[in-house]
């Protein structure tokens, strides 16, 4: 009977199955290896690698880096397929938050030394880290950007007389005299892949808390504040000022600003003649200069001034960002890496590189690769009104949105109406 | 990528290795064993079944219960709570330029009617002209090629073509080179709404795009229908007095109707679900959105799911008139042996 010998080498072969099983799983575990997703790529990406050397060399854990912009979609895909990463570092807290309230997130008190963290760590970061508000802490930060900085190359200013401007009223005067002298006055870019416009939305937020105060700007963040509402849309046309009508103010109008990818924000301004003469960015954008013509030097060809104060009542205010962690599993190696990322020397090997900001206070301000890196470490320090960045705390809903509206703005500043009544609908649905 | 991964799982890569054609033979024999049980009579019945199953279970498990799944979800919010048409109100509000109608204008009408069309036409031309020519494969085989690269790949190169620098400065971009060579202002090709705020201009850019990669697909396929039009038959119209484009009209068309039906249907698919070409280019900023690109930036960007359910469901029924149009299609080719 053909079939009968058919059933005994299937057998057979289910057989030679089982025992492979069974005698398999007995793989001696070395130190073991961790899963991590991070964003960082090109320079980011190897300073990062450098950050994690010392910890893979002492522990003998393989960490296993794989790095997209587009954090969002695979995290979220990963985690619902339940086959999520060790650890994650994000860009911003948002998403790991909305994890945390999603309970994929695993707490991290008894990861890392508390007593430690306070001492070393501001409490305003640490809250930013307890986005449940129940004792339990869900994202480390470690490193940190100041954002909202005009930069400017001094060799320009010096060669046409430009003085920094103190205050508002000087930067819209120099703002007139560059473009009267038949240049443009800013540079700005925005295109980001699935995040365009959250260049631009850096720029918002820096004008809202600047021009409205930090009670408008947390209520804004919390979904209570309308976009149409006077303060917001004021906050439009400030930005709109700084475009320029038909976005004449800004180097290569709205369709190169919304074209052309953030990080080449600086290339015009370091052209011979200068293309223009200021751009707004945040701290780390120091990297992308560098990387595209290594011979500049800071201080000398690139240097920085905070945007000045729009409404002297709100001196000081500065919006911050930083990169956080989570664990979304709970495996020893994946709590010796959180602990590792809190400790001032692995933060002090990201600040050496440049870049970035060590949320430790132990990091010596000599470790600080520039001056200008020295004056970001005491901008953290001196802030008098921190914020965290507002969309990044809004409903990724919302954030989308507002990054898509940006970009419409730019293109054509005469729709703000129909843009902040958009806005305005995405905000009453998705804060629910 | 890092093949240690699968050495360090070894009784997994063996049960995948072994277990699953395993499996399949202890079905089949299985099956077949019960299936001789039977009295001869039924057997007829049950066998196709037999054989049919895993394919109907697969489907079911990965195409139709999600579907439905997807369907209940876009009548509920993000937590739940039945909702009624409220997904569908938010996305469907706002016409004619809000909400879901842009990715709506452009999927089914530009990409569709347009992609279709100069697909069908560059592959149905370069087929009938290369098929008179001595070096007839190496045409063929260049521009099939770009159906090597995959859309993402084509899309970031063109994504070079298309580059944009301002007026004066050093165009890099291939096509911004041209144009200011014939001392016209560039263009930023995917940003560029033209005209007036109706983006028929970026989306073209768009559409070129995946033209480029896919007139290949619908060369080779025309060109082989084209072969088998009997020579004698073009023969005798020649002998008959009709002239070349008269043979092409009256003759070789009407015979590779068929093909070209096949072909373009498959292009309304591609059209309607096209994805990456506008997620690497512009992300569907500029109006150049389409459904599918709306649905994956509601899920994964906005963690909107409901509303992603509901841009699902409109494309679904986007693309159910096709799918009935095809199913007929087939049948009459089918009547007609």
């Amino acid at each position: 009977m053909r079939s009968s010998s058919h059933l005994r080498a299937l057998v057979v072969a289910m057989a030679a199955v089982f025992t492979a099983v069974a005698c398999g799983t007995g793989t001696s575990q070395n130190a073991g290896t961790i899963k991590f997703l991070g964003v960082w790529s090109g320079a980011e990406q190897a300073s990062w690698l450098a950050v994690l050397k010392p910890f893979q060399d002492s522990t003998g854990i393989t960490v296993k880096y794989e790095a997209s912009r587009d954090q969002d979609a695979i995290l979220t895909s990963s985690v619902a397929a339940g086959n999520p990463p060790d650890v994650a570092g994000a860009p911003s807290p948002a998403l790991l938050t909305t994890f945390a309230k999603a309970g994929k997130v695993i707490a991290l008190n008894n990861a890392v030394d508390m007593t430690a963290l306070q001492a070393n760590t501001a409490a305003s970061w640490i809250k930013l880290g307890e986005p449940l508000n129940d004792g339990k802490l869900y994202q480390i930060f470690a490193w940190a950007d100041v954002k909202g900085l005009i930069w400017y190359d001094p060799k320009n200013f010096q060669a046409k007389g430009y003085n920094v401007p103190k205050s508002w009223t000087d930067l819209q005067g120099l703002q007139s005299t560059i473009k009267g002298a038949g240049t443009t006055p800013w540079c700005v870019t925005v295109e980001s892949g699935s995040a365009t416009g959250w260049a631009a939305s850096d720029w918002l937020k820096e004008i809202v808390l600047s021009q409205s105060g930090p009670d408008v700007y947390d209520k804004w963040v919390a979904g209570t504040q309308k976009w149409s509402s006077p303060e917001i849309k004021s906050a439009f046309q400030t930005f709109g000022s700084i475009l320029g009508p038909g976005g004449n103010l800004v180097y290569g109008g709205p369709q190169y600003v919304v074209a052309t990818a953030f990080g080449d924000v600086g290339t015009p301004m370091f052209a011979s003649p200068p293309k223009c003469y200021m751009l707004n960015q945040a701290s780390f954008i120091t990297t992308f200069f560098t990387k595209a013509n290594p011979s500049l030097q800071p201080v000398t060809d690139f240097n920085f001034f905070p945007l000045p104060d729009i409404n002297s009542q709100f001196t000081g205010a500065h919006v911050v960002a930083g990169d956080t962690f989570s664990m979304f599993k709970d495996t020893p190696q994946a709590r010796k890496l959180i602990a590792y990322l809190t400790t001032a020397d692995a933060q002090a090997i990201w600040v050496k590189r440049g870049g970035k900001l060590a949320v430790n206070k132990d990091v010596p301000v000599a470790d600080y690769p520039d001056p200008l890196a020295k004056e970001f470490a005491q901008i953290i320090v001196n802030t008098q009104i921190a914020k965290y960045d507002a969309t990044d705390q809004m409903p990724a809903d919302m954030k989308a949105a507002a990054w898509a509206d940006l970009v419409k703005f730019i293109g054509n500043q005469n729709q703000l109406d129909s843009l902040l009544a958009h806005l305005d609908s995405v905000q009453a649905a998705s804060y629910k | 990528m890092d093949f240690n991964v699968l050495l360090q799982d070894i009784p997994t890569l063996l049960l995948v290795i072994f277990g699953v054609p395993a499996v399949l033979v202890g079905y089949i024999v299985g099956a077949e064993f019960l299936v001789r049980r039977l009295p001869d009579k039924n057997r007829p019945q049950v066998r196709p079944w037999i054989w049919v199953g895993p394919a109907l279970a697969m489907v079911a498990g990965i195409l139709f219960i999600p579907a439905i799944a997807t369907f209940v979800q876009s009548f509920q919010d993000n937590h739940g709570n039945f909702v009624g048409f409220q997904n569908y109100a938010t996305q469907l509000g706002g016409f004619p330029s809000g909400g879901v109608w842009i990715a709506i204008r452009n999927s089914i009408i530009i990409w569709l009617v347009i992609y279709m069309i100069l697909v069908l036409t560059f592959g149905l031309t370069m087929a009938v002209l290369f098929d008179r020519v001595q070096y007839e494969t190496v045409v063929k085989s260049l521009i099939f090629m770009p159906m090597a690269i995959s859309s993402v790949a084509s899309g970031v190169i063109w994504k070079f073509m298309y580059w944009y620098q301002p007026v004066g400065a050093p165009q890099t971009g291939t096509l911004n080179a041209v144009v200011t060579f014939f001392h016209h202002d560039p263009v930023a090709w995917l940003q560029d709404q033209w005209p007036n705020g109706l983006a028929i201009l970026n989306n073209l850019a768009l559409i070129t795009v995946a033209t480029w990669g896919l007139t290949g697909f619908s060369m080779v396929i025309l060109s082989a229908a084209l072969k088998g039009i009997p020579g004698d038959l073009l023969e005798a119209a020649r002998v008959d007095g009709a002239g070349e484009i008269t043979i092409f009209r009256r003759v070789i068309f009407p015979l590779m109707m068929p093909t070209v039906v096949v072909v373009g249907t498959t292009l309304v698919i591609f059209a309607i679900k096209v994805f990456d070409v506008p997620y690497v280019m512009t992300n569907g900023n500029f109006n150049t959105d389409v459904l599918a690109l709306r649905m994956y930036n509601l899920l994964y960007l906005s963690h909107n799911n409901a509303a992603a359910a509901a841009v699902a469901i409109v494309l679904l029924i986007a693309v159910v008139p096709v799918l009935i149009f095809n199913l007929r299609q087939f049948r009459a080719v089918e009547a007609r042996r």
